[in-house]
This record gives structure tokens, C-alpha cells and sequence, in this order.
């Protein structure tokens, strides 16, 4: 898919700092480790025809060795965190201990219209705040109460979601029941959801049993059924979490080119959307990560098709509009060629002002679901090389898909150790280095430019062509920041 | 179409554009989200008198409490030991969790490790990833200190630490006679103050266990859990250095979260040296400067002959009074006249001040100790400190409270609310207005729903930069929360009378 084929990253040094960086563990942590370091190469003939561009084969998806500063998250993130901490008419509990709720409180930017507090609570931490007596005598008792003090005091929120924290399932707490009981008491959508932060090795799990509860608390439940006339162009949005607003940078594009979005997963959502999705006539899913999992249910129960996108960049964003649109009639299809048409010279400005700044810039990536490799054109097309590039808990798919955007001699890290990523950036002098905020202040210390690629550090949108121009306003302002030549004190200049 | 290369909109612009603004109306036609006569009339009614007595009713529900657990405090605490690296015992969600707090408000790295457990360890106890974890920290990142604390998931399936990290040492993870202090830190016990006196204690108790103190006249200080620890720790050196006092202070963080940026990233900086807290045992006495992060600690202490006292973060005149006078007091060092000069100082841009001061209404909310002294010090100005809030504050606290809101005419009609959420301040702030709110980033919310303008004196401060690396302890930093006080009013006031021919003849230009 990369528009700039044929170039070739050297993968000499990448082999060399894995090789370095290994030789610091304890060998049992370097058994395990060196699995999940690699250097891209070339693919096989059968992966070249459908269009990679090198092959990622490293391990993934595994437990994280102790000690070692993984990056990771847990299910809990995954689950309340991404998929439903957006959803904004509900109210979601973080159930157990203050802590979860509260360093997760705010810190996704999932944007959203509504009134906070009244008919709206993404921005809002609601917990049981569990004391010792919760975890001995159990924490159900306490839960229906929650529950009816929550529908009392915001009597319009749609429903509720209850996020378990560790200690729900080490306890036995039967929170499904809860649910059951309530539900039928108050009259609203009541989601058990069992993301305690220790299933699985990562935040996927719990993106996983997040869409599961989607499935059996959301769909197919009596009295949701809404008087709903559809359209032949109903789509769904999904893996959108609406971040600085990129869902709705994302949904301007999609009505432009004459479609309806029914309902967006999960950024800015209502419960209304979720509920109604499985009415759409397609799924377009950005997050493949976070969602594909109730995608493929509604494929198969409903007989929805899903079909992956790319809004990030131009290029991408072209070849996306493209491909959706093949989905639909004639009609659709000039729209959409109308729409890449009418945003061309927007691209074309932005790159001619930002491209000759940016040119064979090297950048590095350490990012979550899919950005490690759906960014990579967005860089591209502004001249800019991803040298290295990982994910914190994609599984071998992912790595599949890396390979038709990253070149051969491309260093791949998976849940990278705080050790190792030091080393690599150190080894490789990027001049850009994309991650989250556990790593933003240790590289911007070794004078290296870095942009957050969780939150789009405090920025965004940087999906559709509006987030383009930002995006490519952003990483500029990173780069070429008049601080990164301040590091040095003049009497030290001729020192070293 | 909005968006151009000569100036791009990001989005606080542009959604507001034409075009966006048709979109959102589009899209909420499809989120049957309630009428909006409806979301006005239950918007109004949260903010009655019916509202608010039905939501100090809440029993079970916390609503944006002002607290986080207590691993956190053991980690910012640990963090102020000479390259001493946190390891969390348990779930790994939580580290990751805890680093990116401590980083969003430090604008600072943040280095802390975790055991990683997963299913099987709560199945069959944490004991292997113990031992492994500590040999990879060990190896990997060369602390001179391990300080362990746990999770709540740790906690409840009752991992045994002292036996765990013994094993560990015997099968070799790191040395036999390695220092890794430990304490449990139960999340679902106290708050993130708690937890910084457990593992504070924990560290003291590796070092001084059997020992016998040889009084050395010295003087331990312990800062407590502090957001503004760069500024105050540098602060209350500098007032200690003047006094001539031989002191140690127990957990310095003001290094380690204030790097410099030279090419060079230091993983761990500054931080009480080891030796120094071994030594620690035969200090004359342990000056805490926040009660509530240190009851175990100073009872610890205690145990070892040494005097002890409480404070309660020491803002303003009276607070930095009582902070040198228990310094001269425990040390027998007079208050040096350079001080005093820098108290007359303050004093005397108090009175300066003190017309658009006097009088003046506010809500406080954060740690129990933090909203005594700010308290204390609004009472000072001549201002009335009506709601003060503390999630993690208890019925002592209260009492405390009561008793300083009864020392001063101004603390008339002033409460104090342990135990409370931001949700009861919310309905505090709606029935019964105040002309300012201090807290941390959280009460922009407050601000935004009951119009409060609001004052970020408290951790965590998120939204605004590099406000801790300034004192708001003694004289100076009472300079500072002065002049942040005073910005504000004046900000306020100018914006209220900023109306070309309408308002603005109150747009004085000296005031």
C-alpha cells in the first residue's frame, strides 16, 4: 500500500542493537525476549502479489516478563478505557478499588457533545471505591445500591456498565446476577463486564470481553427494539473512539460521499447507536484491534460485511474512500471521487508547506491497536521513514498487516521493556519518535522531537483531511522546535 | 471547507465551523439523546437544595472522589530514594497506570516496574514472578534499591512479600544482602497518603530493624505526599541550610521529578541517599510535614526514642511560623533574622493586598492535610474557607478542622467534609456559592458546572505547566499562593468589567 516502494531500510543496525540490547537480560528473560524483537524482510512471492511489502514475523500476544517495564496496560484498560468508556449516555462503573477509575479519569480525550453530569458521563469517574470490609464480605450488596443511587441521581442516563476491577473476580462477586436483578428493576441496559486488570496479558482481552458484552447484554434484548427505517446506505462506524474528534473528522468524509452513519463505536456514541447497529448494511472498522471481534459476530449473526479503512493521510485516505465506495452504487462512487477531487488541493497545500520541512525525516513508533502501522502512509506521504515501528498487545495478525506498510529493515518491537526502547532510540537517532506519555519525557530529555500517539498529545483530529493538516502542522512543530538546539551549553559545544 | 494550510484549525476551532456544527446536528439525530426542555429542567434541578440533600444521601456510589489508592504513594515515596526503583507486586495495568499520573502532572518521566501477574498467578500466588522480576529490574536497570509494594490483586489472593522476596534472594534474583524494603499497600485500604506512609515505614524498618539509635542531634523531615515537591523540598532546604540545622529529609523527590534536558535521560536523580537513611535511626527527632501521610512512620520513629511531630503542610504565615518554630524547637537552632526578614515580607504584601482579599468566600477540596493549611491561610487573609473538602479526610480530620475554623471570626459558618467527593462539592457549590474554589485539575469540571473560578494548588495538575516547581511552603511560597490568589481575582474582576461602554468603567486600571 505504500506509495514509495522500492526503498529499502539498512537493516544492519537494527540487528545489531537487537543483539545489544539482549545481552543485558538474565538469560531466561533473553530466551523470552528475543522473540518479540525482529528486523522486517522481504516477503514471500504469495505475500508480495497481495501487496506487503516486507514480512513481521515476531512473537506476540504472550504474557509480559516481570521486571522488565513493560508498557502494557491491562484488561480493565481495554475494556472501560477504549471500547466503553465513550459511550456517553451511559453510566460506566469502575468497580472495585479507587485507583483504576481515577488515573484512567479524563485521559483518552474522548470527545463528546452533551451535558456532563445530566445526560452524559464519559468525563465523569463513578466507583464502588471498595473498602477491606467489600473484599470480605463481597461487593454485590453494595453494587445494587450503587445502581439505584445512580439511577436517582441521573435519571437520564441510558444504562450502566459495570467494569470489574482485580479483586471482583478473585472475590466470587456474581455481578451477572446484579445485572439480571436490576435490570429488570429499573428498566435500563445493565452490562456486567468482567475486565479484571490480571485475564489475559494485556489490554486485548479485555477489548475482547468488552465486545462479548456488547453481544449478550446489548443486542437481542427484549423492548430495545426502536421503530428504525433504514436506508440502502446505513453504515456503521466502529473502532472510532472519536479521540480530539477524529470520528467526526472521519463521519464528515462519509456523509460527503453520500453515506449514512447509523451509529459510531464507540467515541460520542449512544447506547441508541450500539443497539441499533446490527440494522447497517456494512461495518467499516478503523480499530481492527479493539472491535473486530463484534464485527465478526454481526457478520455471521446478521449478515453484516465489514471491510477495514485507513483515514490517516491522504494517500490512505483516498485508497479508503475507494474501496468503501466500491460497496455501493454508481453514485457512491463518483461522490467519492468528487470528494478526493474537492480535498486536493488542501492536501496539496499542506504538503507543499510542510513536506520540504519533513523529507527523509525518520520517525520511530511505540503505539497501541493500529496505529503502529495505519500512521505509516500519514508519515509517507509527508516524506518521513518509520525506521521502527511496534505494538503493546497486537496478536500475529496484526504483525501480518504490518508488512504491507512497513519497508524490509524495519525494526519491530513487541511489548517493548522500557530498556529496550531506550537502547533502540538511543542506537537509531530517529528525528521523530511517536509513543504514549510514559515515554514521551525520557526521550524528549535525549533531545529527540516526540509526539504522543495515544492523545494525540492534547491535539488532533488527525483523521480525514482536516486531521491531516493538523497532523502534518504537528509533527513539524516537534521537529523543528527552536528548544532541541538549546541542549548544549555553549562553553560545552567543542568539549566532546 | 474549513481547514486550509495557511491556517490550520485544530479541534477547539474547528468543530465549530459551519460545516461541522450541521454534522453534529445530523448525527444527533440518531442518538436519541433525551429533549432538551428535559436536560434543562434535570440540569437545574441538580443544582437545588433537593438535589443536594438526596446526594449527601449516597451511601454506596463515589462520584470524582479527590483520592487515588495507595501503591501510588508508595511509588511517588520510593521515587525519592537514591536510585531506588519501584516494584509493584501484582496486576500490571496498575503500574502502567500509575507512571502515566505521576508523569501527566511532573511533565517528567516516571520509572516503575511491575511482577506482571496474570490468571495463573492468582491461581497458584506470585511467588515465580517475584522471583524473576526482581532479578530482571535488577539486571536491567541497576537500582541500588528495590522498594516492593503491591496491588490490590496481590493483596487478596495475600501474597506474603517478606517470605517471597527471602525466597527470591536465596535462588538468587539479587544479592543475599541487597536492600529491598517492602510493604504491603492494600488499594482497597485509605488512600494514596496511606500508602506512602506503608512503604515509607517499610524502608525505614529495612534499615533501622535492630538497630540502636546513637542520638546524633539531627532531624529527620518527611515532606508527605506532595505535587508540589520540586519546589517545596528545594524551599525547605534552603530555610533548613539557613538555619544550620544537621537534618535528613525522608524521601526527596525535587530531583528526580526535575531533570534537566541535556541529552541525557536519567533514569533515577537525586533522592535521599541510602546511607543517610540508614543513619537516620539516631536523628534527635522526625518532623512530619503532613499528618496524615505519616501516622505508622512517626510511630515507627517513635519506637527508636526519637521526638516526633505532625504538621499539616505548612502554607502561609501561621503554617511557616509553626514550621520553623517545631524546626528550632527540635533542634534548639534559633530562626535566623534573614527569615524573619522574609516573613515581614509576606506580611507586608498581605496587608498590601488585603482589601480584595477580606472576606472573600471559598471551597478547598484535596488531601486532608493540603486543605487544612490552605485553610489556614485563606483564614489569614481575612478570607472565609466555607466548604472544605477531603475525600481521604476522616471524623478526626473534621474535628481538626472545626477546631481551626473556630479559632478565627472568619471560620464562622465554615464546614469541613471527610469523606466527600466532588460530586457533594458540585451541590455544595451550587446551594451555597463561593467567590473561588482551590483544588487540583479535576475542579475544572466544578468550574465549568457552578461558574466557581478555580485556583490549582493541588495534586494533580494536569492542564496547567511546571506550577510545581515552584514553593508554596514558608515565606516564598506563601508569596506565590498569594499572588496566585490575588491573579485570580483580578483576572475575574477585569473579565466582569471588560464591556466597552457597558461594564468597563469599573476596568480600573489600577487596582
Amino acid at each position: 500500500m505504500s506509495l514509495d516502494e522500492g526503498t529499502i531500510n539498512d537493516s544492519a543496525l537494527p540487528e545489531r542493537l537487537i543483539a545489544e540490547v539482549l545481552e543485558a537480560y538474565p538469560d531466561k528473560a533473553r530466551k523470552r525476549r528475543q522473540k518479540h524483537l525482529g528486523v522486517s524482510v522481504t516477503p514471500d512471492a504469495e505475500e508480495k502479489a497481495e501487496g506487503a511489502l516486507s514480512e513481521c514475523d515476531v512473537k506476540s500476544n504472550v504474557k509480559s516478563v516481570p521486571g522488565v517495564m513493560t508498557i502494557r496496560g491491562c484488561a480493565y484498560a481495554g475494556s472501560k478505557g477504549v471500547v466503553w468508556g465513550p459511550v456517553k449516555d451511559m453510566v460506566h462503573i469502575s468497580h472495585g478499588p479507587v485507583g483504576c477509575g481515577q488515573y484512567s479519569w479524563s485521559q483518552r480525550r474522548n470527545y463528546y457533545i452533551g451535558n456532563t453530569g445530566v445526560d452524559s458521563f464519559v468525563t465523569m469517574q463513578f466507583t464502588s471505591d471498595f473498602q477491606e470490609r467489600d473484599i470480605v464480605f463481597g461487593g454485590d450488596k453494595k453494587l445494587e445500591k450503587i445502581i439505584d443511587e445512580i439511577d436517582a441521581l441521573f435519571p437520564l442516563s441510558k444504562g450502566i456498565s459495570i467494569q470489574s476491577e482485580c479483586p471482583i473476580g478473585l472475590i466470587g462477586d456474581d455481578i451477572e446476577a446484579v445485572s439480571r436483578k436490576k435490570k429488570k428493576e429499573t428498566g435500563k441496559t445493565i452490562v456486567p463486564v468482567r475486565c479484571e486488570g490480571f485475564r489475559g496479558v494485556s489490554q486485548s482481552l479485555g477489548h475482547h470481553i468488552a465486545n462479548d458484552a456488547i453481544r449478550d447484554w446489548v443486542f437481542n434484548q427484549d423492548g430495545s427494539e426502536e421503530a428504525f427505517e433504514t436506508t440502502p446506505y446505513d453504515v456503521n462506524v466502529i473502532g472510532d473512539y472519536n479521540i480530539g474528534g477524529d470520528a467526526w473528522s472521519s463521519r464528515i468524509l462519509l456523509e460527503e460521499i453520500g453515506l449514512r452513519v447509523v451509529g459510531n463505536w464507540s467515541g460520542d456514541a449512544t447506547l441508541a447507536e450500539m443497539e441499533r447497529a446490527p440494522k447497517a448494511r456494512l461495518n467499516l472498522i478503523h480499530c481492527y484491534r479493539s472491535m473486530n471481534y463484534i464485527c465478526r459476530y454481526m457478520e455471521e449473526k446478521y449478515s453484516i460485511p465489514w471491510v477495514e479503512y485507513n483515514f490517516f493521510g491522504p494517500s490512505q485516505i483516498a485508497a479508503s474512500l475507494r474501496k468503501i465506495a466500491s460497496l455501493f452504487d454508481e453514485t457512491v462512487q463518483q461522490n467519492a471521487e468528487r470528494v478526493i477531487a474537492k480535498y486536493q488541493p488542501l492536501v496539496d497545500a499542506v504538503l507543499a508547506k510542510f513536506r520540504p520541512r519533513l523529507e527523509g525525516k525518520t520517525v520511530m513508533l511505540y503505539v497501541g491497536g493500529l496505529r503502529p502501522r495505519h500512521v505509516v502512509n500519514a508519515y509517507d506521504d509527508l516524506g518521513m521513514v518509520i525506521t521502527g515501528t511496534g505494538y503493546e498487545f497486537a496478536h500475529t495478525d496484526d504483525y501480518q498487516r504490518t508488512g504491507h506498510y512497513v519497508r524490509e529493515g524495519t525494526l519491530i518491537y513487541d511489548d517493548v521493556t522500557g530498556y529496550e526502547l531506550e537502547r533502540f532510540i538511543e542506537g537509531m537517532r530517529p528525528d521523530l519518535v511517536g509513543s504514549g506519555i510514559k515515554e514521551k519525557y525520557p526521550v524528549q530529555k535525549m533531545g529527540i522531537p516526540f509526539r504522543q500517539m495515544h492523545s494525540w498529545d492534547y491535539s488532533g483530529p488527525y483523521h480525514g483531511y482536516d486531521g491531516f493538516a493538523i497532523f502534518a502542522r504537528d509533527m513539524d512543530l516537534a521537529i523543528n522546535n527552536p528548544v532541541w538546539g538549546l541542549f548544549k551549553a555553549p562553553w560545552k559545544k567543542d568539549a566532546a | 471547507m474549513p481547514q486550509s494550510a495557511d491556517k490550520i484549525l485544530d479541534h477547539a476551532p474547528l468543530f465549530r465551523e459551519p460545516e461541522y456544527k450541521e454534522m453534529l446536528a445530523r448525527k444527533a439525530e440518531f442518538e436519541n439523546m433525551p429533549p432538551a426542555e428535559q436536560v434543562t429542567q434535570i440540569a437545574d434541578w441538580t443544582k437545588s437544595w433537593d438535589y443536594r440533600e438526596k446526594n449527601f444521601a449516597r451511601e454506596a456510589l463515589s462520584v470524582n472522589p479527590a483520592k487515588a489508592c495507595q501503591p501510588l504513594g508508595a511509588v511517588f515515596v520510593a521515587s525519592g530514594f537514591e536510585r531506588t526503583m519501584s516494584f509493584v507486586h501484582g496486576s500490571q495495568g496498575c503500574v502502567a497506570y500509575y507512571r502515566s499520573h505521576l508523569s501527566r502532572h511532573f511533565k517528567e518521566p516516571s520509572s516503575a516496574v511491575s511482577s506482571s501477574m496474570t490468571e495463573d498467578a492468582a491461581v497458584f500466588g506470585g511467588l515465580n514472578n517475584m522471583v524473576d522480576g526482581l532479578a530482571n529490574t535488577y539486571q536491567l536497570y541497576a537500582p541500588k534499591m528495590i522498594a516492593v509494594s503491591t496491588t490490590c490483586m496481590a493483596e487478596v489472593i495475600g501474597d506474603d512479600l517478606n517470605a517471597f522476596i527471602s525466597t527470591a534472594k536465596e535462588k538468587g534474583s539479587v544479592p543475599a544482602d541487597y536492600d529491598v524494603p517492602f510493604a504491603h499497600t492494600p488499594a482497597f485500604v485509605g488512600s494514596h497518603v496511606t500508602g506512602y506512609d506503608n512503604m515509607l515505614k517499610g524502608i525505614l524498618e529495612h534499615f533501622w530493624k535492630g538497630a540502636t539509635a546513637k542520638p546524633d542531634g539531627s532531624l529527620n523531615i518527611i515532606p508527605g505526599f506532595d505535587g508540589f515537591a520540586v519546589g517545596n523540598n528545594r524551599e525547605l532546604k534552603r530555610m533548613l541550610d539557613m538555619m544550620g540545622v544537621d537534618y535528613t529529609i525522608l524521601s526527596d523527590v525535587s530531583d528526580q521529578f526535575d531533570t534537566p534536558s541535556d541529552g541525557e535521560f536519567r533514569m533515577y536523580d537525586g533522592g535521599t541517599p541510602i546511607e543517610a537513611t540508614r543513619n537516620a535511626v539516631n536523628a534527635a527527632a522526625t518532623l512530619s510535614l503532613q499528618e496524615y501521610c505519616t501516622p505508622k512512620t512517626l510511630e515507627y520513629a517513635a519506637s527508636f526514642g526519637q521526638k516526633t511531630k505532625a504538621l499539616h503542610y505548612p502554607i502561609g504565615v501561621g503554617g511557616t511560623d509553626e514550621l520553623l518554630a517545631s524546626i528550632s524547637e527540635l533542634t534548639g537552632k534559633p530562626v535566623p533574622e534573614a527569615l524573619e526578614l522574609e516573613r515581614g515580607r509576606l506580611v507586608d504584601a498581605l496587608a498590601d493586598s488585603q482589601s480584595w482579599l477580606h472576606g472573600k468566600t471559598y471551597a478547598i477540596y484535596g488531601d486532608p492535610d493540603f486543605v487544612y493549611g490552605m485553610a489556614r491561610f485563606v483564614l489569614e487573609t481575612g478570607g472565609e474557607p466555607r466548604h472544605c473538602l477531603a475525600t481521604n479526610g476522616s471524623k478526626v480530620w473534621e474535628a481538626q478542622m472545626q477546631a481551626l475554623f473556630d479559632s478565627s471570626p472568619f471560620g464562622a459558618g465554615c464546614k469541613a467534609w471527610g469523606g466527600r467527593d466532588l460530586w457533594h462539592m458540585r451541590s455544595l457549590l451550587a446551594t451555597e456559592k463561593v467567590d473561588l474554589l482551590i483544588g487540583n485539575s479535576y475542579g475544572k469540571y466544578l468550574e465549568r458546572d457552578t461558574k466557581t473560578p478555580l485556583i490549582r494548588l493541588m495534586f494533580p495538575i494536569f492542564d496547567r505547566h511546571h506550577h510545581h516547581r515552584f514553593p508554596v511552603w514558608g515565606y516564598q511560597g506563601g508569596l506565590r499562593v498569594l499572588v496566585t490568589l490575588l491573579d485570580k481575582i483580578f483576572d475575574c474582576l477585569d473579565q466582569d468589567t471588560i464591556e466597552p461602554g457597558v461594564t468597563d468603567y469599573s476596568f480600573d486600571l489600577t487596582r
